[in-house]
């Protein structure tokens, strides 16, 4: 992994996130029941389940995207509450990218790649843009810097949303079915840079229906349904011999 | 391409199909009218309604404002019927003798380079501001926003100390006026504006409150009131000695007006900018004013630019309102000078009328049209579909 020169190295923590007992309510609609879970840094969890099942919910949770009402979450050694100086500096540390994108489409490639840096960890512009080419490099579409987002296809989108993700140099990666928007012709390029993020390393969540993909890096799976999480196991277990009932029919659907 | 087997195949294509320029028959002049024109029997119609209206009312049109009227002249001799001129024109004569008052109001003539000095540096500013390309725009915004406004209360109100005598603003009018008080309200109302729209969204109650009360009580009302509650109802407030200036009231009045308009048309374009924007900017980090400055309005006001320009529009002509309260704008000072009995003509307040509806066209149409320019080359430089 790559030398991160900035002052969360100091308080890195040997968990990544802590999640205890959490609670949350939609107004009267409980979308996560008493969801604990402990990752463990360098860990990459792929979750699945069906859809309503509340994983892009806990997801968004773990950089305070959501509120919840009971529960504490701790992340990098911070814990979220409702302190927005503790928020901010949760989201310097944890890169998300989104189903949709989410590119800011007035921005260029090269500028949605510098803002953060700039603005947020205040870096010399030069600096910023020697950073974001490093990693649009990465994922191999330097040659689209100077173009609109609006100008590239949804793979090359969500490449640019994960290279705009690395350059603030997070160390948690969370990834809301980052596939699932696209073209069924484009999510081999995105699953691969994500496949090469995974061998650096870095925290991983990543909420998601490639079953390839998650059988190839995931070091643990989690079903969740209804708002709790019904299994965690390695892949190999998970695929094999799911155990509880509704792991069983979920991936009978989704691997036919 | 040949097949690469021989299994039975449906349709194979052998060679790519070439791609070839469109037909010519929407080409030239006589394509473009017959496109534009004649394209069907109700178009024909529109087109031949169209020439005749054009027939009828250009021709008298430029008969009286052009060829029948009069250019030059001490009094109104030159602009009534007489032997030698039966069907006067417009009276451009009575424009040219007034244009100062026209232009300056009651400002003492020996001091009169001073405005022109004003209107230079402001065309200076704002030619620096507007014109995309220009080099180090940053300096210009600091000089119109800083620099200009100082300078501006200098020249314009004298400072006894560096020999520019004090003019009290009840000796300014005209254009002067009406450029002072537009170019204040609209300076004043865009940011106003802006925050009171972000107010009105804001997870504060007492903030979003405050700026719901002022949005809604100040579109409430019409702008005539506003005016005279800052000029009347202010000094009842405020003691005498500390009430501010008549004009500086009227610009309150004014940039408040404008500001609540403003800030319905910002609010529409923060409506429209996507959820995900927002989570974009604070999943990276950003706080509440770096996520708004440089993620959504930057978004929200492109949105709005036709509707901002609007407010600006109708605000340019509202500051004749300013009349109500006793201040001498440009098309009061046309009014006054149509009453001059030494003009007393038939054609007087005909002429007058139509320099102040020339006057103000020119300025709205050029807003319109430069607005119209940035939007082209804001949507030249990002085609703007999907997220």
């Amino acid at each position: 992994m790559d030398k991160r020169p900035d002052e969360s190295e100091t308080r890195r923590a040997e968990t990544a996130v802590e999640i205890i007992a959490v609670n949350k309510w939609f107004g009267e609609f409980h979308v996560l029941r008493d969801i604990d879970l402990k990752v463990a840094r360098g860990e990459r969890i792929v979750i699945c389940g069906p859809s309503g099942s509340g994983k892009s919910t806990l997801l968004r949770c773990i950089n305070h995207l959501e509120d919840w009402q009971s529960g504490r979450i701790v992340v990098d050694g911070i814990e979220l509450n409702d302190d927005p100086k503790q928020i901010v500096a949760v989201r310097r540390d944890v890169g998300m990218v989104f189903q949709q994108f989410n590119l800011f489409p007035h921005l260029t490639v090269l500028e949605n790649c510098t803002l953060a840096p700039i603005w947020v960890r205040r870096m010399p512009k030069r600096d910023a843009e020697t950073l974001a080419m490093k990693y649009l490099e990465r994922v191999k579409i330097p040659e689209q810097a100077q173009k609109y987002p609006a100008r590239l296809s949804g793979g090359q989108q969500q490449r640019v949303a994960i290279a705009r993700a690395l350059c603030m140099n997070p160390n948690i990666m969370l990834f809301d079915e980052p596939t699932s928007a696209l073209d069924p012709e484009m999510v081999k390029e995105v699953l691969d840079t994500m496949v090469e993020l995974a061998s650096d390393r870095i925290t991983m969540l990543v909420v998601s229906h490639e079953m390839g993909f998650a059988r190839q890096v995931a070091d643990r799976m989690i079903f969740m349904a209804d708002g709790q999480i019904l299994e965690i196991n390695e892949p190999k277990g998970f695929f094999d011999h799911p155990q509880h009932e509704r792991t069983r029919l979920f991936l009978q659907q989704i691997l036919r | 391409m040949a097949a690469i087997s021989d299994m039975p195949v449906q349709f194979l294509r052998q060679a790519p199909a070439a791609s070839l320029p469109p037909p010519a028959s929407r080409a030239g002049v006589f394509g473009w009218l017959r496109v534009n024109l004649c394209s069907s029997p109700l178009n024909i119609a529109l087109t031949l309604i169209c020439i005749v209206f054009i027939a009828w009312v250009v021709p008298p049109l430029l008969r009286f404002f052009l060829i029948d009227a009069t250019w030059s002249g001490s009094d109104r001799e030159a602009c009534i019927a007489s032997p030698a001129n039966p069907n006067p024109g417009a009276c451009w004569a009575f424009i040219r003798v007034w244009s100062s008052y026209f232009v300056y109001g009651f400002y003492p003539i020996g001091q009169r380079w001073r405005v022109d000095l004003f209107f230079l540096a402001l065309a200076f500013g704002i030619g620096w501001l507007l014109w995309l390309r220009a080099p180090r725009r940053d300096i210009g915004a600091v000089y119109f926003f800083v620099v200009l406004p100082i300078l501006s209360l200098v020249l314009l109100g004298g400072l006894p100390l560096i020999g520019l005598s004090y003019v009290p603003t009840n000796l300014w009018g005209g254009i002067l006026v009406t450029i002072v008080v537009a170019t204040i309200g609209m300076v004043f109302s865009l940011p106003l504006g802006i925050l009171l729209a972000l107010g009105r969204r804001s997870r504060i109650p007492v903030v979003r409150w405050l700026s719901i009360m002022f949005i809604e009580f100040v579109r409430g009302v019409p702008l005539i009131t506003v005016l005279f509650m800052a000029s009347v109802m202010l000094p009842l407030f405020v003691p005498e000695p500390l009430a501010p200036d008549k004009l500086v009231r009227a610009l309150i009045g004014v940039a408040m007006f404008a500001s609540a308009y403003m800030a319905e048309v910002v609010r529409g374009g923060l409506v429209a900018i996507p959820r995900g924007q927002y989570e974009a900017a604070q999943a990276l980090g950003l706080t509440y004013w770096r996520m708004t400055a440089l993620i959504i309005l930057p978004q929200a006001l492109r949105v709005t630019l036709p509707n901002i320009v609007n407010v600006f529009i109708a605000l340019f002509k509202d500051t004749t309102l300013v009349f109500i309260i006793g201040i001498f704008d440009f098309l009061r000072t046309v009014e006054v000078a149509r009453g001059d009995q030494k003009w007393a003509s038939p054609v007087t307040s005909l002429t007058g009328y139509a320099f102040a509806a020339m006057f103000y066209f020119v300025c709205c149409y050029a807003m319109s049209r430069y607005a119209q320019r940035v939007e082209a080359r804001l949507a030249r430089r990002s085609a703007y579909k999907g997220r």
